[in-house]
């Protein structure tokens, strides 16, 4: 991503150097910029036909009637923000984004530090096997989970008879539901925050913590002065990368819970989905996954800055 | 004891020293063993619940016996679910749509990102900042209004809506990883080939593409995950199982239709799941420096 804002920033040097060696090309430069707007608008054509549009679109949706006869300004969202069931969905979406997000990169961390541990070609094969849920599609695993967890004759539930407990009904109650899918989530995303810190981790120099252990660091004394300050940035940019991600996560809460129990579960893309969708409502779930856009609108502007940051320590 | 260490001078004091060094390092590796064998076993109990519910009889799995093993190996779901139309269907359907998506997709970014990374031109700087922030748009924002520009377009439930929607999915962060992988490359190749009188296609085609490859690869790799791992879009577009993809169609239609036993499932689950896992296993390097292009760097 680095590489990709030096590419961004770039063009302004070159703009210096160009002129003085070959000022006589105008003509060729003038035709090679109609040939890189037409490069370009394939791309182009695509990101303002089905991403920008679209979302004007909704902005627009989102104002009309259930029908959509009638204009109405922000009644489905004054309607949204005093009914009930929407708080529930705006708590659930909090509390779900910033646990799950917290406990995959607290266990990307770890993890990371492990691995760094441990030489090549064993690291190798460790990656390879903690990746694996990353790569499986997120809604296939997470209906095994669901034959896992669900009923009273669960795979889970067999466990805990082994050892002469209780079965649990575990989505059938708010709090347990509520913690397997931040589960199912952490236990999805973290290779992801892993593989980054990893990375980051072998950039830093080796004499860093070589001159700590000499002058008798401990390992949390590492962690604390050597990798945090090194991996400040990056973990600043994963975490808001994966709030975004998180809070508009779609198929573990749709497979797993679909809301209940009495759409306690719900975060803000399945309630979408179920008013929009399968209720029919298209203003009213336009009105709901509007209210991701702040979230993405704050964070991407922390994350653009982070990277640049990271573009200038680069250079 | 400190003041006699004083005492005896530098020496002892840094021979004591060395060895716990050592020991520490040690005790390290074991403990990331050991911490690492345990994340290992937490990450990879449900893929293996999986196969094994998968390798069970009706009979067992109903029976309530060991959920966690079985004795007898059977095959049956596996074939069962091969023979299946259905499943048949939502295969060769998800192949189809994610391998012609992974072509559009490597196509439009490998020429944005030529232009983007190489080419000068008005509002280039601001259009690659916009397309990364494409990419942090989740799908779940355009769900609705995607829904009503498909319907104008009469492509709901048709399998080829997916292929029109999810582009937009895969191609800003191919596009952005090809920028980054375009731009390390060194300025004085496309010099010198300017010099031959290469033109800007030529130059692309001869030079970009070939030193960009492992690039290239990580892009197909992203787009190939993200298409086939879906569950949204095919969920909210399409309804009629003859349109459906596998991550949709397991979970909406197999379930709901009552036939079949979760045997059945997870023997689709797995076989679902397999090829962007074959893919990965084979081509893990690139995958990952493809993710990590910023990192690695930073």
């Amino acid at each position: 991503m680095a590489d990709g804002t030096t590419a961004v920033t770039a063009p302004a040097l070159r703009g210096i150097a160009q002129p003085a060696r070959r000022g006589g090309l105008q003509r060729f430069a003038r035709r090679r910029s109609t040939l890189a707007f037409v490069m370009c608008l394939p791309l182009f054509l695509l990101i303002a036909g089905l991403v920008v549009y679209p979302f004007f679109y909704s902005i627009y949706l989102s104002m009309l009637n259930r029908e959509m006869t009638r204009f109405v300004g922000l009644f489905n969202y004054l309607y949204l923000l005093s009914s009930g069931t929407f708080h529930l969905v705006i708590f659930q979406s909090c509390l779900f984004a910033i646990t799950a997000v917290f406990f995959k990169a607290l266990i990307g961390f770890i993890l990371a530090h492990v691995m760094h541990n441990i030489s090549g070609r064993d690291q190798r094969i460790w990656r390879g096997l903690l990746l694996i849920p990353w790569v499986i599609p997120p809604a296939l695993s997470t209906l095994g989970y669901w034959w896992m967890v669900s009923g009273d004759y669960s795979a889970i539930n067999w466990i805990l008879q082994l050892f002469g407990l209780h079965p649990v009904a575990w989505l059938a109650n708010t709090w347990t539901a509520r913690m397997w899918i931040i589960i199912v989530n952490v236990w999805f995303g973290t290779p992801f925050f892993m593989i980054m810190y990893l990375a980051t981790l072998k950039s830093v120099p080796e004499q860093l913590y070589e001159a700590a252990a000499i002058d008798g660091a401990t390992g949390l004394q590492k962690i604390r002065y050597i990798s945090l300050p090194m991996l400040r940035n990056i973990i600043g940019i994963t975490v808001l990368f994966s709030l975004i991600v998180t809070f508009a996560n779609f198929d573990i809460v749709e497979i797993l819970t679909a809301g209940a129990p009495a759409n306690t579960t719900h975060v803000f893309a399945t309630y979408a989905f179920q008013v929009g969708i399968n209720s029919g409502n298209i203003p009213m779930g336009a009105a709901v996954s509007l209210f991701i856009f702040p979230i993405l609108a704050v964070f991407s502007i922390f994350i653009l800055r982070g990277i640049g940051r990271r573009t200038q320590e680069a250079i | 004891m400190s003041g006699a260490t004083l005492a005896a001078g530098h020496a002892p004091a840094r021979r004591g020293r060395r060895p716990s060094l050592a020991r520490e390092r040690r005790w390290a590796l074991w403990g990331s063993y050991i911490a690492l064998v345990f994340f290992a076993i937490g990450f990879l109990i449900p893929p293996y619940f999986q196969l094994v519910t998968a390798l069970k009889t009706s009979q067992e799995i109903g029976s309530g016996k060991d959920p966690w093993f079985t004795h007898h190996p059977y095959l049956g779901n596996f074939i069962g679910i091969i023979e299946n139309p259905q499943f048949q269907t939502f295969f060769l359907n998800s192949a189809k749509i994610t391998l012609f998506v992974v072509a559009v997709t490597i196509v439009i970014s490998v020429l944005a990102a030529y232009a983007l990374a190489r080419m000068r031109f008005f509002g280039s700087q601001a259009f690659a900042t916009g397309v990364f922030l494409t990419y942090l748009v989740p799908e779940s924002l355009l769900f609705i209004p995607l829904f009503k520009v498909l319907s104008i377009l009469h492509l709901i439930n048709s399998v080829w809506a997916l292929a029109l929607i999810w582009p937009t999915l895969s191609v800003p962060f191919c596009t952005w990883i090809m920028i980054g992988y375009f731009s390390s490359i060194p300025k004085e190749l496309d010099e010198a080939a300017m010099i031959d009188g290469a033109s800007h296609l030529q130059m692309l085609w001869k030079i970009f593409i070939p030193v960009a490859l492992p690039g290239i690869i990580a892009a197909t790799i992203f787009a190939f995950t993200v298409c086939w791992g879906d569950f949204l879009y095919p969920l909210a577009f399409l309804f009629t199982s003859n349109q459906m993809v596998l991550t949709a169609g397991i979970v909406s239609t197999l379930i709901h239709g009552d036939v079949l036993d979760w045997g059945h499932i997870m023997a689709a689950n797995v076989l679902a799941s397999a090829p962007p896992i074959i893919i990965y296993a084979f081509l893990m390097d690139y995958y990952i420096a493809g993710l990590t292009a910023g990192a690695t760097k930073g």
